[in-house]
């Protein structure tokens, strides 16, 4: 039973996408039924979750079946202490998006369902796969349900936004391809657990350029502003919260490990990027004119941090960046469901014409603030405990990339509460009618859940962050002198 | 008392099945009176091609070591039977799809006997082993080819494109013929294998020679610069007769090519390996780039099709078992996803009644969610994404690029695959990111005609497009076993 954990956690949403497929049900009974089993892929993660040595430094759960002899590839799953946790935030997210559509009652529900799960199945596939050609397939299987989820369900600009995306993702992607047909057959293998490193520049840039655009870092962020505006919020937030966490699981599981000799020759390179990343993120965010606009370049922000902690190149680093990877999934996927809340109310997300909504409406009130707290790192948050690790990891490189980090906090404070006051306080903003109501229920049952995990993990972040490093041997120690 | 030759039946089994079947569609065309004939002639058709797949696919099996026959006039071996099958598989599903196609009754049976006798020369031409036989095979579908093309009067532009099929196929198989003429002056041989071991010096006339065959064979694999003829012939001729050619042809040139290549000149590798790449990379520049402009869906999959000549050329000029086992496995998935996104034009055009494009596709794939769940799986198997074969196809024909030695193949390959992504994904665009009320077309007018045959043989399509990604193994070992005819 063990031994399939992880693949019933891939194929489980996958299978339910083909049942949504063809069950003849009407959309709403397709969506409970999407729901269902979205909510029964979070339980199976907390079984699998239950069931995990966090002492041992092994690979968990791993399954392995040959998938073709002669060029030695395998359907080869498993979790790592970290792998376990960027699989919970992905089901737990997930499962908060598509309920939120079933809720909001997105129209052709059949397909819409479908695609949601069968894109939770390739986002899981990407944090276990253990093979490389097997990751490229679920990175790449990513982009087919999100193509149409942005493309169908997306605003008026969807169909230059959709473009712009699919080039810089298919462009990114495509070079880390070349990459892992050349890494995989000089090797041998594409067993990740069983590669030795490579010393190649060449192909150490191609897995980079992939994980950067996914991420999305400074300067290849380009496809974000417009496609993170067009698409529906739910996608919004599962971009940001969970796809973009695959470029960064990418760097921490194969770039930085696989090529000990190019992470040293460019880490100042992209300890650069990262801060650029964070510096220019932040500014943008705190000029931004929408709600969403905030969100979205503070997750360039975020991503930034967390690249600074991944090439910081110690235990420290690396710790604060998968509590903050984890930290960062769950709050950009509350504000941009908040986001989509106030959109929804008001259909439109401008500052300019928002405002005062914390009259009369304390759910709504509470739950921005809330989210907005713990994003800008307030002491005794779990994302204050991420960036500490950070912060610290990096001085360790040299003090002025961690006054660069502390920098890029003051500003998240500065930009979040900014937009915390422009939707909630000040004048009543010529959008928001009276009408507009607080949060209902359903919008509180998708929400609530995601804020509880969060102030769950402020109690306790040594849960995430204390088995991160130590226990692993894929991760940061494998190139740990 | 004269000797009676050993004649291998089986051998000739798949080929004289398609025959079988072409010779009962001309008595068809006279004796079944016209109310049954368009059915009867269909079945006997599709019987055709089912006992062609039958016999080679038991050819295959019985071949375990390959042998010449007639004087080495005709190779039995699994390299040439596995094409037989993805031959008749792809001549199977055509005929479904042609079932429905609007045609004169008067044709009708002609149509099969053409569909099947090309298929017969196919399933003849890849059996080649000697520069007779080879271009006799060539001459043999291709003038079928030209027919079909043609057969259509009523449908604007048919004519012209057999015209020019049947120009630019002359000019084709004649270069084919002076290039097999130079070659035999100089050796004095005609059989491959003596060709090889005829032991001849490198001259001009020689070089000549091997040129022209392989811009003989180029010509009718579509890679550029010999595919002008491709996308007016795509375009103009009957859609399933498209489907077929665009299948059909492709996996018999591209077969006999390695084959001829690998079997006859294989001492000249250093030669045709780098001729071979410099089409590829012509071809896959080419293709993808004249495809973004196109906005005739038939003209976007014919130029999608020169790219995807340049793709399994990558794995010819790497001229290695792994190159040889990718093209073999590359053909499976392509053929099937080629049959079936022409299957479904054909569908979208007979609902129209007019020629498809990416304006008119606009709500397609709400409409008929089957056919449009489908194209999105072809489009994503030709772009070469995962949960289709394509992707396999693509990683094996990249590692046979690597294995060679040639990464700026594969470099070649990817900036191939970047752009095509646009093209590919911008016809999943037309089906499903706009609808109708927002373009403002007038519907044809009534639900769509029900057909449950082209239905079926998209079906098929669809199964081998997502079910050769799962079952590599078994796959690769059949190509594995085949690639083991040539002598590498």
């Amino acid at each position: 039973m063990n031994d399939w954990l992880t693949t019933i956690l891939i194929v489980l949403p996958v299978a339910s996408a083909l049942v949504i497929a063809i069950a003849p049900f009407s959309t709403y009974w397709l969506g409970s039924l999407a729901a269902l089993a979205s909510l029964i892929e979070v339980g199976f993660w907390i079984t699998a979750a239950s069931k995990f040595h966090f002492g041992s430094s092994q690979l968990q759960f791993a399954q392995r079946a040959s998938w073709f002899r002669d060029l030695h590839v395998s359907w080869h799953v498993g979790q790592y202490a970290f792998s376990l946790w960027f699989v919970g935030m992905t089901v737990v997210v997930m499962a908060a998006c598509t309920i939120y559509g079933w809720w909001v009652g997105r129209d052709r529900g059949r397909a819409y369902f479908a695609l949601m799960l069968l894109l939770t199945g390739a986002i899981v596939g990407v944090f276990t796969a253990q093979d490389l050609l097997l990751f490229y397939a679920f990175f790449e299987a990513m982009l087919i349900p999100l193509y149409v989820l942005i493309g169908v369900w997306g605003g008026a600009d969807r169909m230059r936004a959709t473009i712009t995306f699919v080039v810089y993702t298919v462009v990114g992607s495509l070079l880390m391809l070349a990459s892992i047909v050349i890494l995989g057959l000089q090797q041998g293998t594409f067993d990740l657990t069983q590669m030795s490193t490579s010393s190649s520049t060449w192909l150490f840039l191609g897995f980079v350029v992939a994980f950067a655009i996914k991420s999305p870092l400074f300067p290849l962020h380009g496809w974000l502003p417009i496609t993170y505006r067009e698409s529906p919020p739910e996608v919004t937030a599962v971009l940001s919260g969970v796809i973009g966490k695959a470029g960064l699981y990418g760097l921490l599981r194969i770039a930085i490990p696989l090529f000990p000799q190019p992470v040293h020759d460019w880490r100042v390179v992209m300890l650069v990027l990262g801060s650029a990343s964070l510096v220019y993120g932040s500014l943008l965010a705190f000029r931004a004119a929408d709600f969403r606009g905030v969100v979205m370049y503070s997750s360039l922000a975020q991503a930034g941090l967390i690249v600074l902690g991944l090439f910081a190149h110690n235990a420290l680093g690396f710790d604060g960046a998968v509590l903050q990877i984890v930290n960062h999934a769950l709050i950009s996927t509350s504000l941009f469901l908040v986001a989509g809340m106030v959109e929804r109310r008001t259909s439109t997300g401008e500052f300019s014409r928002l405002g005062g909504m914390a009259r009369g409406r304390p759910a709504l009130a509470t739950v921005i603030m809330v989210a907005g707290i713990i994003s800008l790192a307030v002491p005794l948050s779990t994302s204050f405990a991420g960036e500490f690790l950070i912060l610290a990891g990096v001085f360790q490189q040299g003090w002025a990339w961690a006054v660069i980090g502390a920098v890029g906090i003051v500003l998240a404070a500065m930009y979040m509460l900014r937009a915390i006051s422009g939707v909630l306080h000040q004048e009543v903003g010529p959008a928001v009618s009276e009408r507009a109501t607080d949060l209902r229920l359903g919008e509180l049952a998708v929400v609530v859940p995601l804020l509880l995990c969060l102030l769950g993990l402020s109690a306790w972040p040594n849960l995430v962050s204390g088995h991160a490093s130590s226990s692993s041997t894929a991760g940061w120690t494998r190139y740990a002198p | 008392m004269i000797a009676k030759p050993h004649v291998d039946w089986l051998a000739l089994s798949p080929s004289l099945a398609l025959l079988a079947a072409a010779g009962t569609l001309l008595m068809v065309a006279v004796f079944v009176p016209r109310v049954a004939r368009r059915q009867a002639s269909a079945f006997v058709g599709f019987a055709g091609f089912v006992a062609a797949f039958v016999f080679a696919a038991f050819l295959d099996d019985r071949s375990r070591h390959g042998v010449t026959l007639v004087h080495d006039a005709m190779f039995r071996d699994k390299w040439s039977s596995l094409a037989q099958v993805l031959i008749a598989g792809a001549g199977a599903v055509a005929v479904l799809v042609s079932d429905r196609e609007h045609m004169r009754d008067e044709h009708v049976a002609e149509y099969y006997a053409l569909l099947t006798a090309a298929g017969a020369g196919m399933a003849f031409f890849v059996q080649a082993s000697n520069l007779m036989t080879l271009f006799l095979g060539l001459e043999w579908f291709s003038i079928a080819l030209y027919v079909l093309t043609a057969i259509d009067i009523d449908l604007i532009g048919s004519l012209e494109a057999g015209l020019k099929y049947l120009v630019v196929g002359a000019v084709g198989s004649a270069t084919l013929l002076f290039g097999s003429a130079l070659v035999y002056g100089i050796t004095g041989q005609l059989s491959f294998d003596k060709i090889a071991a005829s032991g001849h010096r490198h001259d001009a006339m020689f070089v000549v020679g091997l040129a022209m065959i392989i811009a003989g064979l180029a010509f009718k694999s579509s890679s550029a610069p010999f595919h002008q003829w491709t996308p007016d012939v795509y375009q103009g001729a009957p859609t399933p007769v498209t489907a077929f050619m665009s299948s059909g042809t492709k996996i018999a040139a591209l077969v006999v090519t390695l084959r001829v290549l690998q079997t006859a000149f294989p001492q000249d590798g250093s030669l045709w390996r780098w001729a071979i790449a410099v089409i590829a990379i012509i071809s896959l520049a080419w293709g993808n780039i004249a495809a973004l402009v196109q906005r005739n869906v038939k003209r976007i999959l014919a130029y999608s099709s020169v790219s995807h000549a340049g793709f399994m050329l990558i794995a010819i000029a790497a001229a290695n078992p792994l190159g040889a086992r990718a093209l073999l496995y590359y053909l499976i998935p392509y053929s099937a996803m080629s049959v079936g996104a022409f299957a479904v034009v054909a569908a979208r055009e007979r609902e129209l009644q007019a020629p498809v494009t990416l304006q008119n596709l606009a709500g397609f794939g709400w409409e008929r969610p089957f056919l449009g769940i489908s194209m999105w799986a072809f489009m994503l198997g030709m772009l070469g994404f995962p949960l289709t074969g394509g992707f396999i196809g693509k990683f094996y024909v990249f590692a046979a690029a690597y294995e060679r030695g040639w990464w700026w193949l594969i470099v070649a390959g990817v900036i191939a695959t970047m752009i095509s992504a646009y093209y590919y994904l911008g016809i999943v665009r037309a089906m499903y990111f706009r609808d109708r009320a927002e373009l403002q077309l007038a519907p044809a007018g009534g639900s769509p005609p029900s057909d449950v045959l082209l239905d079926a043989g998209v079906l098929v399509a669809l199964v081998v497009t997502v079910g050769s990604f799962f079952a590599v193994q078994p796959l690769i070992d059949l190509a594995h076993s085949a690639a083991g005819s040539l002598p590498f």
